[in-house]
């Protein structure tokens, strides 16, 4: 991490109201959101937008070609042009031919990406944006910290003194007045200006139509009043055919802004009758900048599909506490990620790829359907490489691709904490866990790791077996989880074997960025479970699950070892996490969950694995609630805890914010205990609650499940 | 689907007024800019060329509605009250209205004033925005637009506000010209 991007972090997590101006704003967002999708199947929906964007991805050249032929035959003229360099030097020969002295511009993305203003501005133009937003951000000389509401960051107050800068009169902090100005002051610019530029929501091929969105108005008066029109159209705003503007239509408001649809909606085919009368001067630029580039690469070719919605930020639980000055370059958060490593190249992210947690969020609400999470992965492994690791870091890898050499190294670690553990908590911190402390206690290393006490857990004969993948936090630091499984699993009339060659999941190497370690991580996995016969593989960590389902499989793909891929084909289909198996060992009658426990109200944190990617929310609330529990659901019992792994140690003051909102969602519910799925949630919420002094028993839904049969029995 | 489009529209912030026919249609037209003050004080209102307006001479257009500037230039529209326009198709799903605004004299009516009052035909109603624009011929319009509430903004603070640029107030006024059978 970048010391530069750290500072950024302290200083915005250090702001008197950006982190609660947006963390109310991404609240608000899913429940409006959610109310202007009802009755809308927003699976189906995205389905067809993802189809109809990656089909045109996947031919960006042709339909350009297309889109300069219809909209030429209607009179525009369309020009192709492929470097930022470019796009400038036309729009200044165009400004110049027609000795413009004032363009007006309506909000655009791509102009921002090009740094247009500036360079209209040395060339002794007046620029003025008229999105509200946009001329705010100007009037400050930023740039936009959000893509859809650029002057998020921005209290009235601050706009206020802007104003009153610009207008040279004192202005009260009244938002209804101050919209007032910027309609009085921008109205004769409309009509004073020479050039209107604009960029598009959708170009459509066939037609050679753009469809441009806005709520204030500006764009239609960008548009008709100067006697020329210059649209600067990124080619991955095009779709073939008309129709194809309406699943777009109906999503990017929708995810925008919750709204139904934007006040205005242009729909320009060739140029319109000017506003004197007689013909106007339309230009469209198709803007490349490496897009087509980007659509051969079989992995970033869905970041094309992007609609530029920002959902992705709006969701975004690291964005919310950063914004998106830290988080993002001219485009911002998860999308912005992306294309900022591809449109200014793998240095200019500054290290902000590692700002995301790999929660999925954004993943879930794209409509897109872009997996922006595996996306920024691969921009962190591309960086990696690029860049070289430090010793440390290499060392840490080498370690953990070794599995005997990671075991002792964490069995001596156990030993050698021992004069500064306080009970179970670790009192004072090793230097290099010293930034992970703070608001958050840290378990100490068990004594006796779960490999060592399994063979003594003592079980019933049954011939169905089932093995269990312990994961090193439930191995080394929470083994009282794998006996609480065991458990469990007993009651159903289950035996429980735990293969002792098996190691790491992978995942830890794999979200930073070594592939290489989590290989060798696969490899010792695959080996250590495919030799006897289970009828499933159960683990109780949900991302330890993840990797073994598809992560394992893929990293032996990838390092060509295809027999061993197989086997690890062949083992992905049996693994289960604990409480979807346990349910399933319910319904089919197998486990009787008990009735009439007497037990306190708990709530439960969804973690982001077991609900995003495995889709498991429902299994362990019906275990608990079929076992007589209170559930209480706490406010976004479904947002990040904050502990994301190595994250944690990365960027504690990031991960320390997160568990704040978490346990005060947590604390709100009044409930006794809180159930996790996942022993790196477990870790951070009940070090959090110790920390905080926050009476509330934090367990695994593995540890609730004995105490609600021993209460019941 | 009038009850659907009434619902959508005001969900938007719209106003929305229904009368039986052309005639009754202008008449509420001239209540509407009466209480806008256009008319008194050298208020105007633009009204360009429309299937409504060409029902009605425009001599007796201007002495039934005071203010009102048939000749709709840049000028005539950024010194108007209010703008009146009329729109082909509706949607109720939405409440969105859409008209192919390719002459300059429709987008500078109905974007410039702080009042728009927008003229539609009940039986002009369609389901959804797909429907509407289907009904349109991209190649033939070169400016499709579709309207749906007043001018808005969130941007200072997400705080709502009405009427930024375009028009604060938004009146559509729904008739039946079934009704009228001479001019």
């Amino acid at each position: 991490m970048p010391a530069e991007l750290r500072q950024q972090v302290r200083r915005a997590l250090a702001h008197p109201h950006l982190s609660a101006a947006l963390t109310r704003f991404s609240e608000d967002y899913r429940s409006s959101r959610a109310r202007a999708y009802e009755g809308i199947d927003f699976e189906a929906l995205r389905s067809r937008i993802a189809e109809s964007k990656a089909r045109a991805a996947s031919r960006l050249d042709r339909l350009a070609g297309q889109f300069a032929t219809a909209a030429s035959a209607r009179g525009a003229r369309v020009v192709r042009l492929h470097s930022p360099e470019d796009v400038r030097r036309y729009i200044l020969e165009v400004a110049q031919q027609r000795r413009a002295r004032l363009v007006v511009k309506s909000k655009s993305m791509a102009t921002e990406e090009i740094h247009l203003n500036a360079a209209l501005e040395a060339a002794g133009i007046e620029v003025r944006e008229t999105d509200l937003g946009e001329w705010i951000i100007q009037l400050a000389r930023q740039r936009p910290s959000h893509m859809v509401l650029p002057a998020i960051h921005l209290t009235r107050g601050e706009v206020a003194s802007l104003f009153s800068r610009e207008t040279g009169q004192p202005l009260e902090a009244e938002i209804p007045r101050l919209v007032r100005v910027a309609r009085e002051q921008l109205r004769g610019k409309f009509l004073a200006a020479d050039i209107g530029i604009t960029g598009a929501n959708i170009a459509v091929a066939e037609t050679g139509s753009l469809v441009l969105c806005t709520n204030e108005g500006n764009a239609r008066l960008v548009v008709t009043l100067p006697s020329v029109h210059i649209a600067v159209v990124g080619v991955e705003k095009l779709v073939e055919r008309f129709e194809e503007i309406e699943p777009i239509l109906a999503a990017l408001p929708r995810s925008a802004t919750a709204q139904q649809i934007t006040s205005y909606v242009s729909i320009l085919t060739g140029p319109a009758e000017s506003a004197e009368g007689g013909p106007k001067e339309m230009h469209v630029i198709l803007y490349d900048h490496r897009r087509i580039e980007m659509s051969g690469d079989p992995l970033f070719s869905q970041a094309l599909q992007c609609i530029r919605c920002a959902s992705c930020l709006n969701v975004c639980p690291v964005y919310r506490l950063v914004g998106g000055h830290v988080f993002g370059s001219v485009y911002t958060g998860a999308i912005g990620t992306v294309l900022t490593a591809w449109i200014e190249g793998w240095e200019a992210s500054r290290g902000f790829e590692q700002l995301c947690i790999q929660c999925g969020a954004c993943r879930d609400f794209c409509p897109a359907k872009i997996d922006l999470p595996e996306l920024i992965l691969e921009v962190r492994r591309r960086a990696a490489a690029a860049t070289p690791r430090p010793l440390a870091a290499r060392a840490a890898f080498a370690v953990l691709s070794n599995r005997r050499a990671f075991h002792s190294l964490l069995r001596a670690a156990s030993s050698a904490q021992k004069p500064v553990t306080d009970g179970p908590w670790l009192r004072h911190l090793p230097l290099w866990l010293t930034e992970a402390g703070k608001g958050r206690r840290l378990p100490a290393l068990s004594a006796e790791p779960l490999r060592d006490r399994f063979p003594k857990i003592e079980q019933p004969r049954s011939p169905r077996r089932v093995a269990f993948f312990a994961g090193c936090l439930i191995d080394f630091v929470y083994p009282e989880i794998g006996e609480a499984a065991v458990r469990v699993l007993n009651r159903a009339g289950i035996e429980v074997a735990m293969p002792e060659g098996q190691t790491c999941c992978g995942a830890p190497a794999v979200f930073s960025g070594a592939p290489d370690a989590a290989t060798a991580n696969a490899r010792d996995n695959v080996k250590a479970f495919c030799g006897d016969a289970f009828e499933a593989v159960i683990s109780a960590c949900p991302t330890c699950t993840v990797a073994l389902q598809s992560g394992t499989p893929r990293l032996l793909r990838d390092a060509g070892e295809e027999a061993l891929a197989e086997k690890a084909g062949q083992l992905s289909a049996k693994i289960l996490d604990l409480s979807t198996y346990l349910h399933k060992l319910v319904e089919e009658g197998s486990l009787r969950l008990p009735r009439g426990a007497k037990m306190p109200a708990l709530t439960y944190h969804d973690s982001c694995h077991l609900k995003r990617t495995l889709h498991a929310e429902r299994p362990p609330r019906e275990l608990l609630r079929g076992a007589g529990c209170e559930l209480r659901e706490m406010r976004e019992s479904d947002v990040c805890c904050g502990m994301g792994g190595s994250y944690s140690l990365k960027l504690p003051e990031v991960s320390a914010a997160m568990l704040e909102r978490k346990l005060q969602s947590i604390a709100d519910t009044h409930a006794a205990g809180v159930s996790v799925d996942c022993p790196g949630c477990l870790l951070q919420i009940r070090g959090g609650a110790a920390a905080a002094h926050l009476p509330v028993e934090v367990q695994h839904t593995a540890q609730w499940l004995p105490a609600l049969f021993e209460a019941a029995d | 689907m009038v009850e659907k489009f009434r619902r959508s529209a005001q969900a938007a912030g719209a106003e929305v007024t229904e009368v039986r026919t052309a005639g009754a249609a202008l008449a509420a037209l001239a209540r509407l800019l009466k209480e806008e003050g256009v008319g008194a004080q050298g208020r105007t209102a633009v009204w360009p060329d429309g299937p409504l307006r060409s029902l009605f001479h425009p001599e007796l257009l201007e002495q039934m509605l005071p203010g009102v500037v048939l000749d709709v230039t840049p000028t005539a529209a950024a010194a108007a009250h209010a703008g009146i326009t009329e729109f082909e198709c509706g949607v109720a799903a939405t409440g969105t209205l859409v008209q192919d605004a390719s002459a300059a004299a429709q987008r500078l009516a109905s974007a410039l004033p702080p009042v728009h009052f927008a003229l539609l035909r009940a039986g002009a109603l369609v389901e959804t925005l797909g429907d509407a624009l289907r009904r349109f011929d991209a190649s033939r319009a070169p400016f499709l637009a579709l309207v749906t509430g007043p001018s808005r903004t969130a941007d200072i603070e997400r705080v709502l506000t009405i009427g930024v640029h375009g028009p604060r107030r938004l009146v559509i006024l729904l008739y039946e010209p079934e009704t009228v059978h001479a001019r």
